[in-house]
């Protein structure tokens, strides 16, 4: 039994910290744009994408 | 009535870029903020990692511009710059350069009430999330450990589970409890009693009964029915949200502009809202009127297609009066205002349809009905076996236990999920379609109306005239006609530019108000207007009074006669067809004049209909209507329209419409769709089906799990498992939908 003890508080805090994740993505703005977030990782940081000939 | 936005046209098109033409409307977005200036953009057309970065990187190129950030899901662009407020002007250029399409709008305040109730809901739907799984990891272990579970044991893992469940049920049921509350208020039972009540029972029973080491615990059952009655909710908040936002992004699309003459005689653009009865308004030619007036200077003629529905300009002179929503064709002018915006003829437009919204808040939806008759049913139900217990056992604890187990049992949870379920999916189905659902309620009275109106101008038609008789006419005359046309706003103009597609302009253009146009090509003076201002003859036949003509007269040689009549969209015949099929008959109200009206509705084969209308008289053919039981779907894009559609019993306007039209109306096609209509129909239909079978699961649910409730036979287990599966069943077949 003394391993239920430690079991239900260990799920707890797992599940608790779950929660407090998701709370932070949420107010941290990181539901705010879900098809940009999956777009901007193709972004080729080392050069821009800009065709040359809408540069000039 | 995009038709009719004057900087989109092909003659602005030839006198400059379109972000010179429009760019005093866009620094007066422009906004000061502590780190600089900061402008907000409506993008269209951006969709891909490319598209970010072409436009975030575009603009950071140009001097001044600190950051731009990309908001791919909304579309939304917000630049932060140094420098004049003028330099949005280039931002907006820069971003016209690149391929996309851009302007300036309002951003919502940060204590937007709608994405705080989202917010809300997400938190609610979080915390009822992580408490219902470790509830049920605890309750798990006790269904499984039966018999082998020492009674202190499940006592310990009950008072955990309360532990997790009660705070859970406070947070994550807040949103219900309030609503019920605000009901019992009201005196008007809503589903969210019930709900409340069951929850709060059903935690009250297991404190008592693990207080007790009785062994019996609601706790999961609880948890779960907030759990899933959540995600129906915060889909429906979400999904009215995205309805909402892109009804908003139409109106930034419109963002209105007054430029008002300042005493010392500049011209400064400032938000229409901002005009004060009195001011001196400076109208340039293609310009909405911001709010109503009279001309002081200047004649010219006037577009009052949105504000009566007639094609035909009007010709006006000093003195007359102007109503907000009217476009200046043709000639500058200068308009005293005479009311602020609040206070004219828009405002009364908008008393009327107050008017109309309150009749139609009389409205009850389907799940409160479906409440109003179960919650007195299970009242009476769960005093029955109070009562029966009492009297066949005597024993007052265990009536009591029952009587509640029926409460809980016949939890609305199924019922509650009934009407949202679907209705989160069929609104989800129109917005693939371009029909944006406005109220949740629209579908149901989508579904039961009984007739069709139609306005002409805008709606049915294009709202703007278009050549009609180009066989007749040689391609010379009109490449001539053409080279006039480019250089002007006039609607007739626009329609011979656009049938002779871009090409260049004539030499010493010249406008002549309530007239026409005169210049020279090819060597010769050539002019293009009305018969009277070019003082032709009458010609042999009779001009139809349901078409507009104008003439181009070319020095030394036969008049050419031009024809024109406002088009029906090409998709009108397709959608009256499909609404007659789907058994609802069509009528047209407008407030044309007669002769366009009758060809109009003999071209659809609509034999009913009525021209010359007044909004009053369009809310009084309405209503009759309604009492006539007839109700009856109101289409319509016009001011006037605006009343008429919040008294209908379900209304749409088109995405182009007037503001107040699209507020007033309960769906917004966009991309002006007819053929849309019947689809609609067809989905509200279907959605109504899957409620009245949901309610029909619903109640077999409750068939099953009364009795049992009523015997004494229902454990935790039992509650847990038909609480869960009766949810599960009425989404599962909400979700059929998504292939009707």
């Amino acid at each position: 039994m003394t391993a239920l003890l430690w079991l239900i508080p260990a799920a707890l805090m797992l599940g608790a910290m779950g929660l407090l994740g998701f709370f932070w993505a949420m107010k941290s703005g990181q539901y705010d744009d879900l098809d940009g977030a999956a777009e901007r990782i193709l972004i080729d940081d080392d050069g821009p994408i800009v065709d040359d000939e809408d540069e000039r | 009535m995009a038709s009719v936005e004057p900087v989109l046209g092909p003659a602005i098109a030839q006198a400059g870029s379109p972000a010179q033409a429009h760019g005093d409307e866009i620094t007066a977005f422009v906004r000061e903020t502590e780190e600089g200036k900061a402008i907000d953009l409506a993008v269209e057309g951006a969709h891909c990692a490319a598209c970010i970065v072409k436009i975030e990187d575009g603009l950071q190129k140009l001097d001044g511009v600190k950051r731009a950030r990309l908001n791919l899901s909304t579309g939304r662009l917000a630049v932060k710059f140094h420098g004049a407020d003028a330099k949005a002007e280039e931002i907006v250029g820069r971003l016209e350069h690149l391929g996309y399409r851009a302007r300036p709008y309002q951003p919502e305040t940060a204590d937007d009430p709608k994405s705080d109730e989202e917010k809300r809901l997400l938190r609610a739907l979080g915390v009822a999330g992580f408490a219902s799984a470790n509830v049920m990891l605890l309750s798990i272990s006790v269904w499984a450990g039966e018999g082998e579970m020492s009674l202190p044991t499940i006592t310990l893992m009950h008072w955990i589970s309360g532990l997790i469940a009660l705070p859970a049920v406070a947070y994550s049921g807040w949103p219900f409890f309030k609503n019920a509350i605000a009901g019992i208020k009201s005196r008007n039972v809503n589903m969210d009693l019930p709900i409340s009540l069951a929850v709060l029972l059903a935690c009250g029973l297991s404190i008592y009964e693990t207080a007790l080491g009785h062994g019996a615990a609601y706790f999961d059952a609880a948890i779960m029915l907030l759990f899933f009655l959540l995600i129906g909710r915060f889909l429906d908040v979400r999904l009215r949200a995205r309805a909402g936002q892109a009804a908003r992004d139409l109106a930034a699309l419109q963002a209105r502009i007054a430029h008002r003459i300042e005493p010392d005689g500049a011209i400064k653009a400032i938000p229409a809202r901002d005009v004060k009865p009195g001011d001196l308004l400076r109208i340039a030619p293609g310009d909405r009127l911001p709010v109503d007036g009279v001309i002081i200077e200047g004649r010219g003629e006037i577009d009052a297609a949105l504000v009566t529905g007639e094609t035909q300009p009007q010709m006006l002179e000093p003195g007359s009066t102007v109503y907000s929503g009217m476009i200046n064709l043709n000639a500058p002018l200068t308009v005293k205002a005479t009311a602020a915006r609040d206070d004219s003829l828009l405002a009364e437009i908008a008393r009327l349809v107050e008017a109309g919204e309150q009749g139609r808040s009389r409205y009850v939806r389907y799940a409160d009905k479906a409440a109003r008759a179960y919650v007195p049913g299970v009242f009476i139900m769960a005093l029955v076996t109070l009562i029966g217990w009492l009297g066949v056992t005597g024993n007052v604890h265990d009536a009591v236990m029952n009587a509640i187990a029926v409460l809980i049992i016949t939890c609305p949870c199924a019922l509650a999920l009934v009407v949202p379920a679907v209705q989160v999916v069929a609104s989800g189905r129109l917005y693939g379609e371009g029909v944006l659902v406005k109220s949740g309620d629209a579908l149901e009275r989508l579904a039961e109306a009984k007739s069709v109106v139609f306005d002409k101008t805008g709606t049915l038609t294009l709202g703007r005239p278009s050549l009609i008789n180009r066989d007749d006419i040689s391609p010379r005359a009109l490449t001539l006609a053409a080279r006039l046309a480019r250089g002007s706003r006039h609607p007739i103009s626009r329609a011979v530019a656009d049938a002779a597609g871009p090409g260049p302009l004539a030499d010493d253009l010249q406008e002549i108000a309530g007239g026409g146009l005169t210049g020279t090509a090819e060597g010769a003076v050539v002019q293009f207007g009305s018969a009277s201002w070019l003082g032709l003859e009458k010609q042999g036949q009779d001009p139809d009074p349901s078409v507009l003509e104008a003439w181009l007269l070319v020095e030394g040689e036969t008049p050419v006669r031009f024809v024109f009549s406002d088009g029906l969209r090409a998709d009108a015949p397709e959608a009256v067809t499909g609404l007659k099929a789907q058994g609802l008959p069509v009528e047209l109200l407008s407030g044309d004049r007669e002769a366009p009206v009758a060809a109009a509705a003999h071209a659809l084969g609509l034999d009913r209909y009525q021209a010359g209308l007044k909004p009053q008289d369009k809310i009084a053919r309405i209503n009759a209507l309604n009492e006539a039981g007839e109700a009856p779907i109101m289409v319509g894009d016009g001011i006037n329209d605006a009343p008429a559609l919040a008294a209908a019993h379900v209304s749409i306007s088109m995405g182009s419409a007037a503001d107040i039209s699209r507020s007033a109306a309960d769906l917004v096609i966009q991309g002006d769709r007819l053929a849309a209509l019947p689809r609609a129909v067809e989905i509200a239909r279907a959605a109504k089906a899957r409620m009245m079978e949901n309610f029909t699961l619903a109640n077999i649910y409750n068939v099953i799990a009364v009795p049992l409730a009523v015997f004494g036979l229902v454990t935790p287990l039992v509650a847990a498992i038909a609480m869960s599966a009766s949810s599960l069943v009425v989404m599962a077949n909400a979700l059929r939908l998504w292939r009707a």
